[in-house]
């Protein structure tokens, strides 16, 4: 079976944000595989392992992003994909998914796993929008995977519900938290991992033109949240409570 | 390490050092790093979750734990691959230290197995030896404890009274005696034990817990590192093979005190290990605490706690590193694997191990104290970690030698490689009386370039050290052993000289490699710290000259130290508030 696995990397999730000159630094940041991609390469190592196969990871980023990509090959991914973002200029959901629509289309692949969303812009539009690309079935959120000859059996968590989705191979699915326990790179892997193949792309190995790569959304400010301040428990009489309650949602939070 | 010989072991006390010839923690490569951090979340992921349970004797979880820690490759670093281990660099096996320690008690359980247990093994066990048991321990299969102390011998190791006697049928030796506070003995399956064949020839054996004649008393009631289990090893006519005789008879004192060396120098990487966890959380609780409606971190006496808590822990830092590169730069070029070239390769920085204990312990207690005052009646609270650190903190100070048996070491063994021929220390002590009697003081640089100044310290520190220590041995010549308080203060003054030096060259090499504004916390630590130790230094050659000499003499000694002593004051309070924001801006250790 051949197995792709699109991943990210993003910051730490004990990172805290600093936003300098309207651009959020990654100054002394640690990053990580982002989580929910974690859960993906877990999967695709366990789908390996049963039914045989490689596991190829491939991710669009800085030269710093290769570190996820061993990482990955330290938990047994096989060989991992880099393309240079240095030629793309301002780009969005939109543009990564066509770059990673041209890596693939020159792999063989039975199926393509990706977590839901990222962490750091979370907009969960990769994965689908990639299967669109490559005309490919997907199920987005998957908490369990089964895979019996070409058939697909996915449970999908639905706001808490779960969903049963049957499909066929070749598939697109997203992970969402509860797939797996994804497991530590072990100390042996990651000393295998330094050995494994590794290919760096860019945008011209892929005959793509930056232009078309344009993202469609523009980011017009970067900001943090207000910060929470203390709150303020009402005291005396509970319809005096009411009262003052009532007049500061409409004067102070100004929400009726 | 780019020279082609060998650094030897206390030369940095008379030779000049270069940055480049330094292992730094910014020299880790990216497997290091991962190798870190699958440690660093297996503790925080597996170990965190159970850690009060642990703590209170359920040592069910430490052993689960120790496996899957074998399975992670985490027991195997030290141990060659052809024993089943993986015979990484020393470097990684430090980063596990330093990671694990984050498990407290747990922490103890991996560094006894993994050091004092396993490596007696692989330093000195026959082909033999080290098939049969090393794949096993490695694995996690097995874990191995170490049985050297005795209820009447504890500093003095050898006045050990287990004694061994061989059966009448020349197949076994049976071992009598106990050997007390042994980490590790609820489960470990095979321990290296000491005894006196005949009750003379100190010997090392490698006992099975299932040999007959073999038990452990009850859990000891310890005041921290409760989650290491602790027992007496009770032998009785243990039936030990005679193949199982570790080392050569009757020199088991050789693999005892080499194996403490690098049990003393993990010790200190456990401690840097606990410094920086010490800091984050107490960076964490400052920030939270409010009071006069203000959080105390803004409270400039707090801020400078944790300033001071973090350049001690940079200097500590900087020292393990540095010893780490040692080893991985000696024991890289051992000939053969035979005992005894592993033994001088250890012995070689026997020192160093001295220096790292001594002051990894030290900085350690000051750190949770400091933690545990930020913290206030809150950090005497058995529910707040810091607590717990405290207490755990302390046996430090005690085990892998006393530091008043390795203070007292530190200059012994400098006199020993010196009678050897192997350090030219009384030719530079020679050499440097006729230089300090003629020797002007400089007027300080105008506009010194960075770390210029701390330098110059350190370079006057190591003439200091060779004046004072030069003099006491002049003076006492073979009685100087009997001068307890002496031979400490000249080891004070060679442990602040290691730490500052090992600082100082690492916030330089940084700073040749990243520039001024890259390496500026470095720098800024590194600054702190040898501004903080250097007056100590100037304070113990005093009371060292003021032991030996007296009248005109003294006055004369003490008027050429005054030379190497003069510094040039820097503003303390500004520096230290410039680190302390970045601590508690990070909220951790950062450099």
């Amino acid at each position: 079976m051949d197995i792709l696995v699109c991943l990210k990397q993003t910051f730490d999730t004990e990172e805290r944000i600093v936003i300098e000159d309207g651009q959020i630094s990654d100054d002394g940041v640690e990053f990580v595989i982002n989580p929910y991609d974690e859960y993906a390469v877990e999967e695709a190592i366990r789908l390996r392992d049963e039914h045989g196969g490689e596991v190829t990871v491939i991710t669009v980023g800085p030269d710093r992003a290769e570190q996820a990509l061993r990482t990955a090959m330290a938990m047994g991914a096989d060989k991992g994909i880099i393309v240079d973002d240095e030629d793309l200029e301002n780009a969005d959901e939109y543009s990564i998914a066509r770059v990673l629509a041209a890596v693939i289309k020159d792999l063989d692949f039975d199926i393509i796993l990706g977590g839901y969303m990222a962490i750091d812009d979370g907009s969960a539009q990769v994965g689908p929008r990639l299967a669109e690309l490559l005309e490919i079935p997907h199920i987005s959120t998957i908490t369990k995977l089964t895979i019996d000859g070409e058939s697909v059996e996915a449970e999908k968590d639905v706001e808490g519900d779960v969903e049963y989705i049957q499909s066929k191979l070749p598939i697109l699915v997203t992970a969402q938290q509860g797939l797996n326990d994804p497991r530590y790179p072990s100390l042996p892997g990651i000393m295998k991992a330094k050995k494994k193949p590794l290919e760096q792309l860019d945008l011209d190995d892929l005959d793509l033109d930056e232009e078309d790569l344009e993202g469609k959304t523009e980011t017009l400010e970067v900001f943090l949240p207000p910060e929470k301040e203390a709150g303020k428990i009402l005291e005396g009489e509970l319809d005096e409570q009411v009262k003052e309650l009532v007049q500061r949602l409409q004067s102070e939070a100004k929400v009726i | 390490m780019a020279s082609d010989t060998i650094t030897k072991g206390g030369s940095f006390l008379l030779e000049e050092i270069s940055p480049a010839d330094v292992f730094t923690p910014e020299d880790l490569n990216e497997e290091h790093k991962m190798m870190a951090k699958t440690t660093e979340d297996f503790v925080k992921d597996q170990v965190w979750p159970v850690l009060e349970e642990i703590e209170q004797h359920n040592f069910d979880h430490s052993v689960r734990l120790l496996k899957q820690a074998g399975e992670l490759g985490l027991l195997g670093a030290d141990v060659p691959e052809e024993y089943g281990g993986l015979g990484l660099d020393k470097v990684s096996s430090t980063l596990i230290t330093e990671k694990v320690s984050l498990g407290r008690g747990f922490g103890l359980s991996h560094g006894a197995h993994v050091g004092i247990g396993t490596l007696p093994i692989v330093f000195f066990g026959t082909e033999e030896q080290k098939k049969k048991y090393l794949p096993p321990l490695a694995s996690g299969e097995k874990f191995a404890a170490y049985a050297l102390t005795e209820p009447g011998s504890g500093s003095d190791a050898l006045g050990a009274k287990t004694v061994a006697k061989k059966s009448e049928d020349g197949q076994y030796y049976l071992l009598t005696g106990e050997k007390q506070w042994i980490t590790n003995s609820a489960f470990a399956d095979v321990f290296v034990v000491y005894a006196k064949i005949d009750g003379e020839k100190f010997t090392a054996f490698i006992v099975e817990r299932d040999f007959e004649g073999v038990s452990t008393g009850p859990e000891e009631k310890k005041m921290g590192i409760k989650g290491s289990s602790t027992r007496t090893l009770i032998l009785d006519e243990a039936k030990v093979p005679v193949e199982n005789v570790l080392g050569e008879i009757g020199k088991g004192h050789r693999i005892a005190f080499n194996i403490l060396n690098i049990g003393r120098y993990k010790l200190a990487v456990g401690c840097v290990g606990s410094c920086k966890r010490a800091i984050e959380i107490s960076a964490k609780y400052a920030n939270e605490r409010k009071q006069f409606n203000t959080p105390i971190a803004q409270f400039p006496l707090i801020q400078e706690k944790l300033a001071t808590m973090a350049a001690k822990t940079f200097a500590a830092e900087s020292m393990v590193y540095r010893t780490t590169g040692l080893y991985d730069e000696g024991l890289s070029r051992l000939e053969g694997s035979d005992g005894s070239s592993a033994a001088k390769a250890i012995a070689e920085y026997a020192l160093e191990c001295s220096v790292n204990k001594v002051f990894g312990s030290e900085v350690l207690d000051y750190v949770v104290d400091e933690g545990v005052q930020i913290h206030g009646g809150y950090g005497f609270m058995q529910e707040y970690e810091i607590e717990n650190m405290y207490r755990d903190s302390r046996i430090n100070r005690i085990f892998e030698g006393t530091n008043e048996i390795n203070r007292l070491l530190i200059p012994s063994t400098l006199m020993r490689k010196t009678m050897k021929g192997e350090l030219p220390f009384m030719e530079k002590a020679g050499s440097l009386q006729e230089e300090l009697m003629t020797m002007m003081p400089t007027l300080p640089d105008e506009e010194p370039a960075p770390l210029e100044e701390e330098f110059e310290r350190i370079e006057n520190a190591k003439k200091l050290f060779l004046m004072t220590a030069g003099l006491a041995v002049e003076k006492y010549q073979n009685d100087l052993e009997k001068e307890q308080e002496i031979l400490r203060d000249i080891a004070d003054i060679a442990i602040e000289i290691f730490a500052m030096e090992s600082a100082v060259l690492r916030a330089k090499k940084a700073l040749d490699k990243d520039g001024e504004e890259k390496a500026k916390m470095k720098l800024d630590l590194a600054r702190a710290y040898v501004y903080e130790a250097f007056p100590r230094i100037e304070q113990k050659g005093r009371h060292i000259l003021s032991s030996i000499e007296e009248g005109d003499l003294l006055r004369t000694q003490l008027s050429i130290m005054k030379k190497l002593t003069r510094y040039e004051l820097i503003n303390e309070v500004a520096l230290k508030r410039t680190i302390a924001k970045r601590i508690l801006d990070a909220e951790r250790y950062v450099v």
